[in-house]
């Protein structure tokens, strides 16, 4: 079943008539053997957003990220890239795409310059203008005095900024960037994210990141969240976390069991939605803090812990999932 | 809100030209000879231990099979267009060992996702393997005059042709066996299973006239009997070989082209499985 949740925000859909949208996914399934690894993924990336694919391990993103770089071709469905079908067309995709991949793709044993170069010539760029390319995008990550070093010698920070000035080089249109923040310090991160406002904002380039971190997630302008290869909400992180009514409360208890007879009690006895996960009970709730007190006098001797938050965006996988994004059943590969 | 300058910005098409086939089949195999002589152990490696071997296994074989005293310097001249063989096949084996390094480094990622002619990948990184493979094989002539040959700028000509075909075989084969793996411990044991048999069986050690039955047989389909066989006829006219020059350079060109037919086809595969 082809899951639409239009939650994003629906000012950003006008863009010029005629152009097409940077990713256009149209019931995009992909298996592998018996396993839906994607299960019929609509949704479209508005042009210059950063726009974020937040999941836990097995939910399908690096499948997806597979499929929209043109490393794989898949089993159903369509994804488009600037209008042109990613499967069908893979040469005009990927001149409008700059990919990062999690993986290093740079060759230490060249230097920085000559890394640039090697990406420069493999999308036909060469003499004066590769040269301009290169220094433009060594300034832009500030690392232009390190051109004429060994990749091996750099820093993680510096070579994960070499990655992004690599795959800026025939200034696309497009960036897909798979876990970009792996391994990096705080610092670096944070540059990061800098860098990739700045070139939404100054540029128009659209940003597409993969993530399994909730705090990095919060960054992007919208997100998708995949749960099992299922679309499971879709907006911005403000939109998403605002659908929860108020708090959301947890109550500790002993056991599972415990917990799962708790939910049922509190939810015949205060007419919310409270649900077991493991040995926590959860449930959604104006005005939480009031709301404990009464539950906890309610059921006494059962409640072990309680806490009060305002909802996160595990909370809005939790609640879209009805499980824990780290508990999830991961199946084999992603 | 940032977004705002968003609704306003229309998506950006790329109109960058499809780049050709050459520019990326230069950078690929500029990059393979970069990496050769930076890591300076693989210079010395690959050099060094061919002249070894040569000379101990070359020593080792003729004292031991041949009673007559003259026939060591014979054996280590029979053995000599073998030892080129092996020196290209190791160093074949070698660059496209790091065919499955790129692969599992992002590297290969990066290449794959460009909007390169898939002949441009095979191209760029079997010539490149290719012609560390036939610089090293081509130095080793240097040797000749060790077993008594001093040979003609003709036949250094047609010794430098065979090699580069011999090169390019060897490197494109390894490619195609490579291509698909994602193990250098794979790669080992297909290397020991196919390649180094090849080697042993073309000739290089022993003659296929001396070898009896199946094996001769085995040695006369071998595609590689046919390259060190044009290496002898190249460094020793004089001396008769299984099969004239003409034939055995038409059939190493002809392998070059299958290998390199097959190394292509590999590449092209698309799939719904995980490219890289």
């Amino acid at each position: 079943m082809a899951t639409m949740i239009e939650t994003g925000a629906p000012d950003r859909q006008i863009f010029s008539a005629g152009a097409a949208a940077p990713i256009e996914l149209i019931s995009l399934t992909h298996d592998y053997g018996s396993r839906l690894a994607l299960d019929h993924l609509s949704f479209t990336v508005q042009p210059a957003e950063i726009f974020g694919l937040l999941g836990p391990n097995g939910s399908g993103k690096t499948t997806l990220f597979r499929i929209l770089s043109t490393l794989m071709v898949p089993s159903g469905g369509t994804a488009r890239i600037q209008g042109f079908d990613a499967a069908r067309e893979p040469n005009k995709v990927r001149q409008q795409i700059g990919v990062v991949f999690q993986e290093r793709s740079l060759d230490l044993k060249l230097t920085v310059a000559e890394n640039l170069r090697h990406q420069g010539h493999l999308y036909g760029l060469s003499g004066s203008l590769l040269k301009t390319r290169i220094q433009d995008s060594l300034n832009r990550v500030a690392l232009a005095d390190r051109a004429g070093d060994l990749v091996e010698t750099l820093s993680g920070g510096m070579q994960r900024r070499v990655e992004l000035a690599k795959c800026l080089i025939h200034s696309p249109g497009l960036l897909l960037l798979d876990e970009p923040s792996t391994g990096l310090d705080p610092g670096a991160r944070r540059d990061l994210w800098q860098y990739l406002r700045l070139l939404r904002d100054e540029e128009g380039v659209t940003v597409l990141v993969t993530t399994h971190m909730m705090e990095e997630a919060e960054h992007c302008d919208r997100l998708a969240i995949l749960s099992e290869g299922k679309l499971v909400a879709l907006g911005s992180p403000f939109d998403l976390k605002s659908q929860i009514g108020g708090d959301v409360v947890l109550f500790e208890t002993a056991s599972e069991e415990t917990a799962a007879q708790l939910a049922g009690k509190i939810s015949d006895r205060f007419l919310v939605t409270a649900k077991a996960l493991g040995k926590t009970v959860r449930l959604e709730r104006e005005q939480g803090h009031r709301f404990v007190t009464e539950v906890v006098e309610a059921f006494p001797g059962v409640v072990e812990g309680v806490s009060v938050s305002k909802p996160s965006l595990e909370d809005v996988f939790i609640r879209r999932t009805g499980h824990r994004f780290w508990t999830e059943k991961t199946t084999g590969e992603n | 809100m940032a977004t705002l300058t968003a609704t306003t910005a229309a998506p950006r098409v790329n109109r960058v030209p499809q780049p050709g086939i050459w520019l990326p089949a230069y950078t690929l195999w500029r990059r393979e000879i970069v990496r050769f002589y930076r890591q300076k152990a693989r210079v010395v490696g690959v050099i060094a231990s061919p002249l070894l071997f040569w000379l101990v296994l070359g020593s080792g074989f003729a004292n031991s099979f041949h009673s007559s005293g003259s026939s060591s310097d014979k054996y280590l001249g029979y053995f000599f267009p073998g030892a080129v063989a092996m020196i290209v096949l190791f160093t074949a084996i070698f660059s496209m060992m790091s065919l499955i390094q790129d692969r599992n480094e992002g590297f290969l990622l990066s290449v794959l996702a460009a909007p390169v002619s898939r002949s441009s990948i095979v191209l760029g990184k079997v010539m490149g393997g290719a012609t560390l493979a036939a610089i090293q094989g081509i130095v080793f002539l240097v040797f000749t005059p060790l077993v008594g040959v001093h040979p003609s700028l003709a036949s250094i000509g047609i010794s430098v042709a065979v090699i580069l075909m011999i090169s390019f075989e060897l490197t494109a084969l390894g490619f195609t066996i490579a291509w698909p793996m994602d193990s250098p411990q794979a790669f080992h044991a297909i290397v020991n299973l196919i390649l180094l048999p090849l080697w042993m069986l073309s000739g290089s050690l022993f003659p296929a006239s001396g070898a009896s039955g199946w094996m001769r047989l085995v040695m006369l389909l071998n595609p590689l009997t046919y390259g060190v066989d044009a290496l002898r006829n190249a460094l020793f006219p004089a001396q008769a070989t299984s099969f004239p020059l003409a034939i055995n350079l038409a059939v190493t060109a002809g392998f070059c082209l299958l290998t390199f037919i097959a190394s292509w086809a590999i590449v092209n595969r698309r799939s719904n499985r995980p490219a890289a």
